[in-house]
């Protein structure tokens, strides 16, 4: 058991090429603490994956280490590193029972059959599928089989589990219901997950730690608030939520404020993040509900921008307008559905602004 | 409103007032038929290549009408006889045997019952041809007497005037029927033609016997060689016919009545029927040839009587009809359960090695990247591209005792070259060449099956903590359980009933059954006995295949994704 200082799961410059050509996991330095809820975020071919099969022992890495309980773990075949995993498509073994099913990672550890059957009972009553052993994969449902997946990865009670974009194949409604469920069971069990997915709300509800992908490399390590609010650079602003951005040059800093200036000349306050000197060409962005209309809420020497609204949309709970904003014809806006919520009409010329602090000057 | 008007029970009408079980009969009849219609081409072309050739075959196998077709009379006479007695059967029987294979060697129909009975009695083929050869002369010594008697029965002319009898009396046409039915039986030939002759209904009731061989004799004449019965005397049987009659006293006294043509003629000859030679045709028939005394001759008319027959299919499991019922051959005859024992046993074998050398082979197909398993795959195929025989006589190439295999093994010093090992011409030869040849009918259902497995499965299964071999036997294994079968099926199938290559390298301990039945095919023409191990082969493969239903389920074959 690791003690409290040493991650359970470390990466340690870790490379990996298929090819020998192109390096699809750049020098990866990930510490995964022991009990962690770590999501792996990023599009299709950021090396998520890769890394999760490097974890699991089905691909090798090509240089670095990785480390279990600090234990180098390069040269251990899968089946012995006792790590549970949830795969994408479940690979539910369709010959056998969901009860012989689960009972399988308790065979090859030659357990004998009462302990097997009260550990499978047990597993089976954890995901709420007891009565459901004598069935076949192929006679349940998409969310029965992934609960019956999960269970499997649990039932030898391994400390860390892997999921592969568990909650791909389901639908909305039964996402977000298994969402709740994978994070209480994680939790209830103080077990260290590593999750990966593509979706960023997934990631955001579920995660104690995400770990945005892309290009092979981490852009960025954080709790999910921060991740939101505090992206570090333009991949993990523009990746994570809606988001609009302004290109301009940095022309002042003072502390935690900057002023930018825009491409057409415009000024605007910001937050410094990817920036350190006047002259600078940065990417600032702004979240759409952010963005404030009324003037009367801003610092008095804020800077204002003009803006047209260009479309509406109706949301429900929220309303959605389209502006064009120095230059940029994609701005957009939210506003909550409040009764004083005001409702701009296509055509109309207004003046936005925000606070310095929600606007972030990042690398261009 | 009308709609909401329905009746509780009642069917469920349509919106014009037809039940709606009816309308929707109607409206997938159509669908049925032009899928009929489409499948109709290939449907009769099974039907009629397929499907009746098999028919036929079975029908070959119990089909007997030869005996009793060739000697009819002889078969009617032989019932009576009791041939557990010992003794040879009574006059009559050999009477009617010389009529019979009289007209039957006139026909020269008499060999081919001759090869028929010599399946199940040996020697009986060459007892036919000589009889056949010899039977003139018995009736040859009555034909002097009654010529000697009146040269007048040498004129045809004459024999057709007394047969047909006075203008006056009615024709016998039922005679003529039943004589034209005779020969039609005898010879497959209609025999429908006018042949410008019916005999006389008097003359017919007095002399029966001469009266029938005479219409049998005019109707051969006319039809078969196309000549007219007055033109000449007529043949032997008609003249023993005639002695035959003559003997009888009842036809003596309705001779002494008779007003007809060639009257005096013939009460000239009843007067003189003492003088004629002996009517013994048990004797003569010996005479012709001594076999005829051997009761189990005439036994195996007597046995083999039937229109249809068990024989064929006693013979393929190396059994006989015998006076007790049936019986095993005797030992030295035996031979078709060994082969079907071997064929089964080979099939499995070369099944076995199939399973054996196409598993790795499909699975390195099926995990490969697209581009590598293709080329694979074609190498696989390569062999189908090839000719059946040129495979096999590669294999004749590699495998002979000067072969390329001997001929490396002694080159570097492995074997001695006096003891060159021998692999063709045995049971070795033929599992080797037939499991490479076979090997893809395995190697493709496999694939395909394969395919289907995702790899995610084999990750999971290790990812539970299973070794590599647990995790192919207990988690792939099992799912390829359904390619196995689809190849094993196909592969034992093809193989149960390969011809060519056992004939080539089977040598004769390598041979299968199939290389019997095409023996009996074309070779020894006893269609029936191939029939009947084809049909044994036939049902022993849908046994077999309906076994494998039963214990693995033929929902587990895919030949496919």
């Amino acid at each position: 058991m690791a003690d409290g200082n040493q991650p359970f799961v470390q990466f340690k410059n870790v490379q990996k090429t298929y090819d020998g050509e192109i390096l699809v996991v750049k020098n990866l330095n990930l510490d995964i603490a022991n009990g962690e809820f770590l999501t792996m975020l990023g599009p299709s071919g950021s090396g998520k994956t890769t890394c999760l099969m490097m974890l699991a022992g089905f691909e090798t890495a090509t240089h670095g280490e990785i480390l279990l309980d600090s234990k180098p773990i390069n040269r251990i075949p899968p089946h012995k590193r006792g790590i549970g995993m949830v795969f994408q498509n479940y690979a539910l073994f369709p010959h056998m029972t969901v009860a012989e099913n689960l009972s399988f990672p308790l065979e090859v550890r030659k357990m004998n059959k009462a302990d097997r059957e009260a550990k499978v009972a047990r597993a089976l009553d954890m995901v709420k599928m007891s009565e459901f052993g004598g069935r076949r994969p192929a006679q349940l449902s998409g969310g029965q089989q992934q609960r019956i997946a999960l269970a499997r990865a649990l039932v030898f009670e391994p400390e860390l589990v892997l999921m592969d974009e568990p909650l791909g194949a389901l639908d909305k409604q039964l996402r977000e219901h298994m969402q709740f469920e994978i994070t209480n069971l994680a939790h209830d069990l103080g077990i260290t997950t590593v999750y990966v997915t593509h979706d960023q709300t997934e990631a955001l509800t579920m995660s104690d730690q995400i770990a945005v992908f892309n290009d092979g490399k981490i852009q960025q390590l954080a709790k999910p608030a921060d991740l939101y609010e505090r992206p570090e650079n333009a991949f993990v602003a523009q990746f994570i939520g809606e988001n609009n951005t302004l290109e301009g040059v940095v022309k002042s800093i003072d502390g935690e404020t900057c002023v930018v200036t825009l491409d057409d000349g415009s000024e605007i306050d910001a937050k410094p993040v990817n920036v350190s000197k006047p002259g600078d060409r940065t990417l600032v962005s702004i979240r759409p509900e952010r963005v404030e209309f009324n003037k009367d809420r801003l610092h008095a020497d804020a800077h204002t921008l003009k803006a047209k609204v260009k479309e509406f949309f109706y949301m429900g709970d929220i309303f959605r307008f389209r502006l064009s904003v120095a230059g940029n014809d994609e701005f957009i806006v939210k506003a909550r559905n409040a009764p004083d919520a005001v409702r701009l009409k296509p055509g109309e010329e207004i003046e936005i602004g925000w606070l310095p602090a929600d606007c972030r000057a990042l690398d261009a | 409103m009308s709609g909401h008007a329905e009746p509780e029970t009642g069917p469920i009408l349509a919106s014009d007032g037809t039940p709606l079980k009816k309308r929707l009969a109607r409206s997938l009849r159509m669908q049925k038929l032009r899928a009929l219609a489409l499948i109709a081409p290939l449907l009769i072309f099974v039907l009629v290549t397929f499907i009746a050739p098999i028919a036929d075959m079975l029908f070959r196998s119990v089909e007997n009408e030869i005996v009793s077709n060739t000697l009819p009379d002889t078969v009617a006479a032989v019932s009576d006889w009791d041939p557990k007695a010992q003794e040879l059967p009574s006059e009559p029987v050999y009477q009617a045997l010389y009529f019979d294979l009289f007209l039957a060697a006139e026909a020269k129909e008499h060999t081919k019952l001759g090869t028929r009975l010599n399946y199940e009695q040996v020697g009986i083929s060459s007892l036919f041809r000589t009889s056949g050869r010899k039977l003139d002369d018995i009736g040859k010594v009555y034909e002097k007497w009654l010529i000697g008697l009146n040269p007048a029965w040498k004129s045809g002319e004459f024999w057709n005037e007394l047969m047909r009898g006075a203008a006056s009396a009615a024709p016998d046409t039922d005679l003529l029927a039943e004589q034209r039915a005779r020969l039609t039986a005898l010879t497959d030939d209609p025999m429908q033609q006018d042949i410008g002759f019916v005999p006389g209904s008097e003359i017919a009731r007095i002399l029966p016997l001469t009266a029938r061989e005479y219409t049998a004799n005019a109707l051969f004449i006319a039809i078969d060689k196309n000549r007219d019965i007055s033109k000449r005397g007529p043949w032997e049987a008609v003249y023993t016919a005639l002695a035959v009659d003559l003997g009888d006293p009842e036809v003596q006294r309705a001779i002494s009545g008779y007003q007809g043509p060639g009257s005096d003629e013939l009460r000239a000859a009843a007067a003189a029927i003492d003088t004629a030679p002996p009517r013994d045709f048990t004797a003569a028939m010996i005479k012709v040839d001594k076999d005829w005394a051997k009761p189990e001759n005439i036994q195996a008319i007597k046995i083999y009587s039937g229109k249809y027959t068990a024989g064929y299919y006693l013979n393929a499991i190396d059994m006989q009809k015998t006076l007790d019922g049936v019986s095993e051959r005797p030992e030295n005859q035996q031979i078709y359960m060994m082969l079907f024992g071997r064929t089964l046993f080979m099939s499995l074998l070369i099944t076995f090695s199939c399973i054996l050398l196409g598993y790795p082979v499909a699975w390195i197909l099926a995990n490969l990247p697209l581009r590598t398993s293709n080329l694979l795959m074609i190498l696989v195929l390569l062999p189908f591209w090839t000719s059946l025989l040129v495979r096999t006589s590669a294999w004749k190439v590699m495998l002979q005792q000067q072969g390329v295999i001997n001929d490396t093994l002694v080159w570097l010093g492995l074997l001695d070259d006096a003891s060159r090992l021998i692999m063709i011409n045995n049971q070795f030869g033929t599992i080797v060449a037939m499991t490479h040849i076979l090997l893809p009918f395995m190697i493709l259902p496999l694939y395909s099956v394969m395919q289907t497995i995702p790899p995610s499965y084999l990750r999971a299964a290790k990812s539970l903590g299973a070794t590599n071999w647990t995790a192919f036997w207990r988690v792939y294994f099992p799912q390829s359980i359904p390619g196995i079968g689809a190849g094993s099926i196909l592969v034992f199938i093809l193989a149960i009933g390969y011809y060519i290559t056992p004939e080539i390298v089977g040598g004769t301990t390598g041979t299968f059954i199939s290389n019997r039945i095409a023996f009996h095919i074309s070779s020894s023409l006893n269609w029936g006995l191939g029939a009947a191990l084809g049909t044994i082969l036939l049902a022993a493969v849908l046994a077999l295949y309906w076994t494998y239903d039963k214990i693995v389920g033929i929902d587990n074959v895919k030949l496919g994704g």
